[in-house]
């Protein structure tokens, strides 16, 4: 999905599932916002379904999931699901987290695409969100 | 630590400033010594014991628990086998929110990350053959601490232990979870009723249980400074005690139910200063403010352990050296228990070397390098004394910050305590990344051929979290359905009548009601947290 030039790119930052590790979450929230994004955080707790609703809602250009317990396959999937479902597969879906490498192409399978495990700079988010809106 | 040029001033990560040399002149300007005193007298500067380790070297204590009763069993018995007198209990994430194993939000999270808990049958199996009179268990329990903890009391008596003379401990510090990690169930105002209602019952029924472990450490990890972490971990203890006394109760029973979980990364005299000024703080507030008079109510008893927030992805044997460091200014701190960071758990669920070496770490401090030797050995330093001075005053004005802004039961509610830490976490990150703040291995002395560091998680068993949710069907199926409703009716009339809970929780789980059902009770009563949202 791309975006007009004129606004700038606007990112869905979700916490879906229990993990209460939000500390992550809100430093990439604040990287985005300082590069001059528009960002939504969800806070903790958010069903896929409300991810879904609220990447189309909001009309953004990306969505970040942070998974930092392990559960970040099943939540992934349903996340993605819920976004076909709802006919907005085609805003890309980014994780970040505690992300085992053999776990970064099952991943990517899924529709996910790209992986930001713990670790990950702050600039390489920011510029990979920058790409999918200027593609 | 971030001073740069030879001009500039140096200050801690706290915002005070350290002088090149110390000296009795310093001392005095600082307020002089004469509040030092004595170790285990007030106001415990130099800790609370008058031997200390000399009497008994720190507790070592490991986190531990993973899938299902049975194998968490396992773990324990073989723990026990080992040697260790305490045991940590971890429980996955839908016990620590409030939801059974079969609740579509707790898909893909049993057993994750500690032990499922359905029904007292799971509490039961888990500590099978366990002598609770002799091994002090730790409940890592928060949000949920209400069911968890009446199963924990109910499988007690059940097994023939007094409560009044039960030892062992549950973390049950809700007002932090709010800030960091997150396991809330209820709005905040209830959620503290809650946190009063363990109090109570423990001060009147169980009065060798701790049932509060107040955690600055998570605070800190959110993005505190020292001072801010000490402060605000003694403002949620300052918070659970005023709800406890305008419910009737007296600050000495209530206060000795209170210990604290502290963070340690950073600067080692910053640490240290941090333990003995907070440490005095807290004895002059229970006995000025508070008007106690048991000095063990006054007494800062403490975990402190390193301290995730300071270890590095880059380089990571060198958490090894940081951890050792911790662990140095913990015991030069004065904690009564340690538990130690593991060097890979910047990026990977700690393996067993890991946590082994962490465990020798301090085992090394205590038979070769000589921390047990004697008490309080910084004390007399006229750097120390100075800074634990100062400290002391710096947490004291942080204290009186916050309850200008109207406290921290209010900062908490609104969201700006965590607005505010995150935003000073992200500053770190920026700073970190900009080389203002020293990280070796990361913005100074890099290995730019370094190899990435594999992350690996425990394998996710479908087939036991399938067990545990049949498991939970089969209890539901064989138990007296028309007791739990009866017992769960109590239960919310009790919430609704503002008496406290736990006599009627004990009620209900011994009836085989649910974490889940226990929690939906009463939330019918007091509503479920909705996040507030700031940055």
């Amino acid at each position: 999905m791309s975006s007009p030039s004129s606004r700038p790119p606007r990112v869905l930052i979700a916490k879906p599932g229990l993990d209460g590790h939000d500390v992550g979450a809100r430093i990439v929230c604040r990287a985005l916002m300082d590069a001059g994004m528009e960002v939504i955080y969800t806070g903790l707790r958010a069903s896929p379904r409300s991810v879904a609703a609220a990447a189309l809602q909001e009309d953004v250009d990306v969505v970040g999931l942070s998974v930092l317990s392990g559960a970040h396959m099943p939540l992934a999937r349903k996340v993605v699901d819920e976004l076909r479902d709802a006919g907005a597969l085609a805003i890309p879906v980014i994780v970040g987290g505690t992300v085992p490498a053999s776990d970064v192409d099952a991943l990517k399978a899924l529709g996910v695409a790209a992986v930001f495990p713990t670790g990950s700079r702050l600039e390489d988010i920011v510029a990979f969100v920058r790409r999918q809106v200027t593609a | 630590m971030t001073g740069s040029g030879k001009d500039a001033a140096l200050l801690w990560e706290s915002g005070l400033e350290v002088l090149p040399v110390y000296g009795p002149e310093e001392l005095e300007r600082s307020g002089g010594s004469s509040a030092v005193g004595s170790p285990g007298e007030y106001p415990f500067t130099r800790g609370i014991h008058p031997l200390m380790y000399r009497h008994r070297p720190f507790t070592l204590r490991q986190y531990s628990g993973f899938g299902t009763a049975a194998e968490t069993h396992e773990r324990f018995l073989y723990l026990i086998r080992h040697g260790n007198t305490g045991l940590n209990v971890a429980f996955d994430l839908p016990t620590q929110c409030g939801f059974d194993s079969d609740d579509p939000m707790a898909d893909g999270e049993v057993g994750r990350v500690g032990m499922a808990v359905d029904t007292l049958a799971d509490m039961e199996e888990a500590f099978a053959d366990i002598p609770l009179n002799e091994i002090t268990v730790s409940l890592t329990i928060n949000g949920a601490a209400v069911p968890i903890m009446a199963m924990y009391f109910a499988m007690a008596r059940k097994r023939g232990f007094d409560l009044a003379t039960l030892r062992g401990t549950a973390q049950n510090d809700i007002l932090k979870e709010f800030i960091g990690r997150g396991t809330w169930i209820f709005p905040v105002e209830p959620s503290v009723k809650l946190v009063g209602d363990t109090l109570e019952f423990c001060a009147r029924h169980a009065p060798k249980y701790s049932p509060v472990s107040v955690c600055g450490y998570h605070i800190r990890e959110s993005g505190a400074t020292p001072v801010q972490e000490m402060a605000y971990g003694l403002a949620i203890a300052r918070a659970y005690i005023d709800h406890s006394l305008a419910r009737g109760l007296d600050v000495d029973s209530v206060a000795r139910g209170l210990s604290f979980n502290f963070d340690i990364f950073g600067n080692l005299w910053e640490q240290v200063c941090k333990f003995r000024a907070g440490r005095r703080l807290w004895a002059r507030i229970v006995r000025e403010q508070y008007g106690a008079t048991d000095p063990r109510a006054m007494q800062l008893r403490m975990i402190a352990g390193g301290g995730g927030g300071g270890l590095t992805i880059e380089q990571p044997e060198n958490n090894i050296v940081r951890g050792a460091y911790y662990a140095l200014a913990s015991a030069l701190g004065g904690t009564q228990t340690m538990a130690l960071c593991s060097f890979d758990e910047a990026y990977t669920i700690p393996s067993e070397h890991a946590a082994r070496l962490s465990l020798r770490t301090m085992q090394l401090l205590i038979h070769e390098i000589g921390l047990a030797d004697t008490v309080d050995p910084l004390a007399g330093s006229w750097f120390i004394e100075t800074m634990t001075n100062e400290m002391e005053g710096a947490i004291a004005a942080e204290l009186t910050r916050l309850d200008a802004g109207g406290g921290i039961v209010s900062a908490v509610a609104e969201g700006r305590l965590q607005a505010e830490l995150s935003r000073q976490a992200y500053d770190r990150e920026i700073r970190i990344a900009r080389g203002e703040i020293p990280k070796v291995g990361v913005n100074m002395f890099r290995d730019d051929e370094e190899a990435p560091r594999p992350i690996e998680l425990h394998r996710y068993r479908q087939e036991e979290a399938d067990r545990q949710i049949q498991r939970l069907h089969h209890v539901k199926a064989s138990r007296d359905g028309g007791a739990v409703a009866a017992t769960l009716d109590a239960l919310r009339t009790a919430a609704r009548a503002g008496q406290n809970v736990m006599p009627a929780a004990i009620d209900a789980v011994e009836a085989l009601a649910t974490v889940g059902e226990v929690c939906a009770a009463l939330a019918d009563v007091y509503g479920r947290h909705r996040e507030p949202v700031r940055f």
